[in-house]
């Protein structure tokens, strides 16, 4: 039965017809899209190349928000990706309770994307918050966490670094499937707990780190809740992402033409970072060319 | 255990004398002590700020200001639901038992249709042999680097034509495609897995394709489809930006927009309304978690060892 192409297609058409009509169709018309002025109301009229020169020259809105976009992901991937490694590394030991941390430190991934979590997060970084509370107590004075053009970023980059669960879990997975008998082959030739990390664990969990920074980027480049609801953007646009600019111009000033050209320079932005990985893959990742991880 | 192949090999390592046992020993417990200090540490940094937040709905402004610790001062406070009274009712004409309502009437359909047309398109992905199947198929891959946000514009110019707005199709209806091809990957992983033995004899007992997915097929699949129902759930749950694009009367509003409303409508007057309603709103994702955690790292562990 497996050999007929029929059921095959059969079973596979809903995909074909839902990636036609709610990706690649949006995907190329967005693209179209681009070239226009569309003001919602009316047809889109064409202008050329003017969406992409009115954003380079024109727009320091823009520049502003790709700063804000870039230099957060910049923080954010790196310190997500060491934080889930390390725990990672700390947790792959025989352990009793390992579900129960492991649960633990999910549980902010599977809670951290809601309006909740976001809410209660700005009650966190208030004035007069839990956090600066802590700080009084060791004699720091209270920073103005929320209303500073300087520290506003660093609220939800905290947020974001607290979600490094769903990459944490992977990497455990990872560490638990290096074999252990190079371990013991590294520490019979002497080699110290930093060197077995360096050239044992490191080079054969390369393609789950390829993977991880890969995902954890094309995330953090779409980063929209937190700063919408907890900073609002401000102040001084100083949490101005990207995706809150596209989400304005698009549904609260309906500019779809120029929030069609702002979608397509992020995804271009993610598509090169991506790209520059992938080429660079080959110098760094490490394929062992075994299928199969031992158990 | 795969050593004793290579102990013939190479020579016999002399025993270890008793002092190097010892100091191994104690290097273990060292290391399992410092484990457990770090694992802890960590632990309580990024599960107290929500301990003190559970505890704030139980407070008045003035102490939520000042305290470090958890429980408030009085400890009849904790007896005392009026925050979380206020917080349900809200300030407009609707109570969070409305913006529940709504939550669940998106979820639980969306969950629904993406089982259904998930399992389907795995099913021809792992299963059968077909021209274009290695093409799609890393369509679907492709799209999982695909930015929902360069989509967001004309998807919404499509569901304007089509007069969804203000309904909960442009949510649902997509799932309904399998294209959260995060989903599909990961039933498609997991039915790679499983050997084709019981699927073959029930071919030759002369089970129609449907029969077989759903007897023997589904049945299988069950621990993948379980996390995919919670992924989706929990997400869902979460959606913000959806519903934020496509529902504008309040009477329709899920709970992430509900949530928003209320915290603009209160502003920062009413501290322990906000943060008790948030709590509410967080209890069914964290139900969900801790009813079935296994399924949620295990998906979560599958998609990114695997393939």
């Amino acid at each position: 039965m497996y050999e007929s192409k029929r059921l095959g297609y059969l079973f596979v058409l809903p995909f074909i017809l839902g990636i036609l009509a709610f990706n690649l169709f949006p995907f190329a018309a967005s693209f179209a899209l681009s070239f226009t002025d569309y003001p919602l109301i009316g047809a889109p009229t064409y202008i050329g190349l003017e969406n992409y020169e009115k954003m380079v020259f024109d727009d320091d809105l823009f520049w502003k928000s790709l700063t804000v976009t870039v230099s957060f992901a910049v923080i954010v991937v790196p310190a997500r990706l060491a934080v889930a490694l390390f725990i990672a590394q700390v947790l792959n030991f025989k352990l009793r309770g390992i579900n129960f941390f492991r649960a633990a430190y999910y549980l902010p991934t599977i809670l951290g994307g809601s309006i909740a979590i976001s809410v209660l997060w700005k009650f966190l970084f208030q004035q007069k918050g839990l956090v600066n509370i802590i700080l009084d107590t060791v004699g720091i004075d209270p920073i103005p966490w929320l209303a500073s053009e300087r520290y506003a970023v660093w609220t939800i980059v905290a947020l974001n670094t607290w979600q490094f669960g769903a990459a944490m879990v992977i990497f455990l997975a990872a560490l638990q499937g290096v074999p252990k008998s190079l371990y013991e082959a590294a520490e019979i030739d002497g080699a110290s707990f930093w060197q077995q990390f360096r050239n044992v664990t490191l080079p054969l969990i390369t393609p789950v780190i390829f993977f991880n920074m890969v995902m954890q980027i094309v995330n953090c480049f779409q980063e929209f809740n937190a700063p919408y609801m907890i900073t609002e953007g401000g102040p001084l646009y100083s949490t101005y992402f990207m995706a809150i600019y596209i989400y304005d111009e698009a549904f609260k000033y309906f500019n779809m033409g120029y929030a069609s050209a702002l979608s397509w320079v992020l995804f271009f932005l993610i598509v090169s970072i991506a790209g520059v990985l992938f080429w660079s893959s080959k110098y760094w990742v490490f394929y062992s060319g075994e299928k199969e991880r031992a158990r | 255990m795969s050593s004793s192949k290579t102990m013939g090999a190479r020579p016999r390592r002399r025993l270890p004398s008793s002092a190097e046992v010892l100091r191994t020993q104690r290097r273990e417990r060292i290391s399992l002590a410092l484990r457990y200090i770090i694992l802890s540490g960590v632990g309580l940094l990024m599960l107290y700020p929500l301990f003190w937040l559970l505890g704030a709905s139980f407070k008045s402004n003035q102490e939520i200001f000042t305290t470090i610790w958890f429980l408030p001062k009085d400890l009849t406070q904790l007896l005392d639901f009026s925050a979380y009274y206020n917080g349900w009712m809200t300030r407009t004409e609707f109570t969070f038992a409305t913006y529940f309502l709504n939550s669940f009437l998106i979820v639980v359909p969306r969950v629904i249709v993406t089982l259904i047309s998930c399992t389907l398109v795995a099913y021809s992905f792992a299963r059968f042999e077909y021209p274009g199947k290695k093409f799609l198929f890393s369509i679907m891959i492709g799209t999982m680097l695909l930015p929902p946000i360069v989509l967001r514009v004309p998807q919404y110019l499509m569901f304007k034509e089509l007069g969804m707005i203000d309904t909960y199709w442009p949510l649902i209806l997509p799932s309904a495609f399998a294209i959260d091809t995060f989903f599909t990957f990961l039933v498609v992983q997991f039915l790679r897995g499983i050997p084709r033995d019981m699927e073959e004899a029930a071919i030759i007992d002369g089970c129609n394709a449907l029969q077989l997915l759903w007897h023997i097929v589904v049945p299988l699949l069950k621990p993948a489809l379980i996390s995919v129902a919670l992924f989706q759930f929990i997400w869902t749950m979460n959606d913000f930006i959806g519903p934020l694009i496509y529902i504008s009367t309040v009477e329709k509003y899920p709970v992430s927009l509900a949530l928003k409303m209320s915290m603009d409508v209160s502003g920062e007057v009413d501290w322990a309304n906000i943060i008790a309603i948030s709590i509410v709103a967080l209890l069914p994702s964290l139900t969900v978690f801790f009813l079935a955690q296994r399924y949620f790292i295990e998906g979560a562990t599958s998609s990114g060892i695997k393939g």
